[in-house]
């Protein structure tokens, strides 16, 4: 595997994993790549997870992590914004860049890369907060105060969220007083809010109704251009459904690290893995 | 929080590569929020440090108090001096520390099981209904306040207590009876904690081996709730020990050693408040806040027990 | 005489030895069920007396002070609320007590919160946890078993001999913070941590700083809980006697500024009861404490009920 020592601004020394640093030569990020991720490792204290993760994550595209349960595919996603960060005991080894920046560098500010990194999970999480305040409170973080401006964001981060129709007369009610599938769009909407560059989905359809996936898959086709989104699901048939690339994890002995094994375009995975693995879990024979 | 990553510096530094991405930097923590997140997490320690000022404090102006006492009667004849008489400047505490081990020791030997019963009644058998009575019923018992458990001592438990066995039913029978009561709550909330934080697992693998709900009591939910019952045991003894105001009102307070039930004592906490309303500044009072100190060291030695005991209960179940 | 069983003998003979045995053993399972259930019947009996006995001295106390309290005030109401005491027996009515009883709760509180609940925030937030953190729990349980009388002396060497706070409300204040400052700290600490973790996420996850989840996030899922602790800690100051006895002294006076002087309620019903010489006035100083903590309960318990039905 072809290493590839990127500079991180004028900043800091590349951060590489266990190599030569000079027998590679040097690659530069490619134009269309939002997530350049080589020779990852992550470790939750004495678990080594993931081991020797590579992948490119490209531009404006709905790219789905695949695998089955306690492949790492959640842990990886949650490298890509450093929310692993917030768990004692985490080491990230490796190169994860973002848009050609090592996220994990030194001196890098993990709030500000979750602004643009932003990040959906398996439960819906509304605030204890009106609709309004739930959309609202990205921006208000970011000093935005003005009534009509916010009005204008809310309106538009809940229609993007195909939520909009649904809630516009209840804007005060709560947030926890929707049904499961509306939460989960309002997290969506206020995600959305802030205009991140990039969209993480922790397995976002596995608490809702069908319905609902439905309205979040219409979204996440409709925001594909503005919005680069890496979906976790644990069902195969939304991965192929959505989806443009796709990335099988497996971990295959418990207790040893899971691996990324095989990765391109979902139309090619779902048709002509070139895995045996890959070929087994997609036809269903494990997992 | 932040996870290691391993840096290796390469010899020489890296060949820059040009930046060809349309998306901009990542921004670097600006000196800003940093300072501001520090200074945050820095007032925040402050407050906590709060705590630990208030214990020290509290150790230091009453104990330093009592140092000029030792010096002039020796810290023996205080702690085990046997007499106690201001007017021969003799201070020996052992009759009130006999007097608050009797006062403790009965109240827990009443109080302790009627507690751990009822919590074992809350958490094992009681219905939602019981439970929404009995539950709120405990925690009023624990916010009244202690002086009007005292003057129900004085008005009701006394001149029973003195009809029955004679006297005027001041004395360590009559501290028993509302003690013990006033450290139920105490004792009792513990200890459904405890009870409440046993999964119901093995409750249910008892029952399916056809075990009834007493023999799943005793057998199975009692001994994993252990510990966490000693512990509450152990603070409702500190709460008997440093109770003041409702022991001062019934105890008696004759500064003499425990003669009988029925006869009048005094305890730790009841003698200061005592001594304290007529002792000038002097040997007297220095006594007192001797005595003050010995509380204190008491029920920090208490609370370091807890703390000992349960160190070793974390993890089993509290994953 | 008749052999009653001969029958059964009959027909076990016939079943043969085996048959015999089995029988056995089921007559002493059968005894050992019924001992079994017996002694089930009789703990559980026990521990429902216990539990009975809990609740009756909880409803004699009540009981006795209402039915004591409730003409003392009746008989004289409003006056016995909202007139002064007078006379050597303190005839009449406590209003001086119930305003400095308030004034010292409510500058106590003010004191005790903010800094309890922002030390709460460092110990579920913000620490890590090592030996600073272990250090700050055990000094705040040793706070919480303080004896209050302990903590009246300390009051009086520190806030009055030492930095020369005349006895009042502030410094009564003061000591009954150091009081309430463990209960609210523990309250708040287990309502941040029982805030749940992807709540957390959904603000970290969109870019909030630290400070920006647990001030708009955190706090405001856990404040029903926190509000709760702060309620009990209020009744715990409000019924506290040894501490205030020694800080803000026993002078029957109306309080304006913090710096002065003052009786609680709890100090006039404690003089009232030992003195024995105004028992009626003593009733119901009494009923208006215990109804005062019995609403603090409800109050705090009609938040709790409440935020479980929204979550």
């Amino acid at each position: 595997m072809a290493l590839d020592p990127v500079n991180t601004g004028a900043l800091a020394p590349a951060v590489v994993h266990d190599m030569p640093v000079y027998s590679t030569p040097l690659v530069a990020v490619p134009e269309e790549t939002t997530f350049f991720v080589r020779n990852m490792e992550f470790h939750y204290g004495d678990f080594h997870a993931l081991t020797n993760v590579s992948l490119d994550i490209h531009d404006d595209a709905i790219t789905a992590l695949i695998g089955p349960s306690g492949c790492g595919k959640s842990t990886f996603l949650r490298c890509l914004n450093r929310m692993n960060d917030l768990i004692a005991g985490t080491k990230v080894e490796g190169s994860v860049l973002f848009g050609g920046a090592d996220i994990y560098g030194p001196g890098v500010d993990p709030v500000d890369l979750r602004r643009r990194v932003g990040m959906i999970f398996q439960q819906p999480n509304p605030f204890p907060q009106s609709i309004y305040d739930n959309v609202a409170y990205g921006p208000r973080l970011q000093g935005i105060r003005k009534k009509s401006e916010l009005d204008g964001i809310v309106e538009d981060s809940l229609k993007r969220a195909n939520l909009w129709k649904e809630v516009k007369d209840i804007l005060n009610k709560n947030g926890l007083a929707i049904s499961g599938g509306q939460q989960q769009r309002l997290c969506i909407a206020r995600v959305l809010a802030v205009e991140p560059d990039v969209l993480l989905m922790d397995e976002p359809c596995s608490a809702i109704d069908p319905t609902s996936v439905q309205k979040i898959e219409d979204l996440m086709a409709e925001i594909k251009d503005e919005v680069t989104t890496i979906i976790v699901t644990h069902n195969m048939q939304q991965a192929a459904r959505v989806s443009d690339y796709t990335s099988f994890f497996l971990q295959e002995v418990a207790g040893e690290p899971a691996v990324l094994v095989e990765s391109g375009k979902t139309n090619d995975i779902f048709t002509a893995p070139l895995d045996k693995r890959t070929e087994d879990y997609i036809t269903g024979r494990f997992g | 929080m932040t996870p290691s990553v391993t840096l290796r510096t390469p010899d020489k530094a890296p060949t820059a590569v040009p930046q060809q991405h349309k998306k901009a930097e990542l921004t670097l923590v600006s000196r800003s929020t940093q300072i501001k997140e520090r200074a945050l997490s820095l007032l925040f320690f402050l407050c906590a440090i709060v705590a630990v000022l208030g214990v020290v404090l509290i150790f230091a102006f009453v104990a330093v108090r009592a140092v000029p006492l030792f010096k002039q009667i020796g810290f023996l004849n205080f702690i085990a001096g046997t007499k106690w008489s201001v007017a021969n400047s003799q201070f020996g505490v052992v009759p009130f520390i006999v007097g608050s081990v009797v006062v403790t020791a009965g109240a827990l030997a009443i109080g302790a099981p009627l507690a751990i019963l009822t919590a074992l009644f809350l958490s094992e058998i009681a219905g939602p209904r019981a439970r929404a009575v009995i539950r709120p019923a405990v925690e009023l018992l624990a916010g009244i306040p202690s002086v009007v458990y005292g003057f129900f001592g004085v008005t009701v438990v006394a001149p029973l207590v003195g009809r029955m066995f004679g006297g005027a039913g001041f004395g360590p029978l009559t501290a028993w009876i509302v003690l013990s009561i006033m450290i139920v709550p105490t004792i009792s909330m513990l200890s459904e904690d405890a009870l409440d934080s046993i999964p119901m697992g093995i409750r249910e693998a008892s029952f399916a081996m056809g075990a009834t709900q007493w023999q799943t009591i005793y057998k199975v939910v009692l001994p994993a709730a252990k510990i966490g019952i000693i512990d509450a045991t152990i603070l409702g003894m500190g709460r008997a020990i440093g109770e003041t105001m409702a022991v001062l009102m019934i105890v008696g307070n004759a500064p003499q050693m425990f003669a009988g039930l029925t006869k009048p004592i005094a305890t730790l906490t009841s003698q200061i408040v005592l001594g304290m309303s007529y002792a000038t500044p002097g040997a007297f009072q220095t006594a007192l806040f001797g005595m003050a100190a010995l509380l204190f060291i008491i029920s920090m030695g208490l609370v370091l027990t807890v703390r000992i005991l349960s160190r070793g209960k974390r993890g089993t179940y509290d994953a | 005489m008749r052999d009653l069983f001969a029958e059964d003998r009959e027909r076990l003979k016939e079943l043969g030895p085996d048959a015999m045995d089995k029988a056995v053993r089921n007559q002493r399972r059968q005894a050992r069920r019924f001992r079994e259930r017996f002694a089930n019947n009789a703990a559980l009996m026990v521990l429902s007396i216990a539990a009975g006995i809990t609740v009756m001295a909880l409803a004699i106390i009540i009981l006795y002070v209402l039915i004591n309290g409730a003409p003392a005030i009746a008989s004289h109401f409003p006056s016995f609320i909202f007139t002064w005491p007078h006379g050597v027996n303190a005839a009449g009515g406590i209003w001086p007590t119930i305003v400095s009883t308030i004034y010292v709760t409510a500058l106590a509180m003010l004191i005790a919160t903010p800094i309890a609940v922002l030390a709460a925030v460092y110990l579920a937030e913000y620490a890590k946890q090592g030996r600073i953190v272990t250090i700050i729990r055990f000094a705040a349980d040793s706070l919480a078993s303080v004896p209050s009388i302990v903590m009246g002396l300390f009051g009086l060497a520190f806030f009055i001999e030492a930095f020369h706070i005349p006895m009042s409300m502030l410094s009564a204040a003061l000591a009954l913070s150091l009081l309430m400052l463990p209960i609210i700290m523990r309250a708040t600490e287990e309502a941040i941590r029982a805030v749940p973790r992807y709540i957390r996420w959904g603000s970290y996850g969109m870019g909030a700083t630290k400070w920006q989840t647990v001030r708009r996030v955190v706090l405001p899922w856990a404040m029903p809980r926190i509000i709760t602790g702060l309620v009990l800690a209020m009744g715990r100051a409000i019924g506290e006697t040894a501490v205030v006895f020694y800080t803000m002294g026993m002078a029957i006076n109306m309080p304006v500024t913090p710096l002065d002087s003052g009786r609680s309620m709890a100090v006039h019903l404690y003089m009232l009861a030992v003195d024995g010489i105004n028992l009626k006035s003593a009733y119901g100083t009494a009923l208006i404490l215990m109804v005062v903590i019995l609403l603090l309960n409800t109050l705090a318990h009609a938040i709790q009920r409440r935020y479980r039905k929204v979550r």
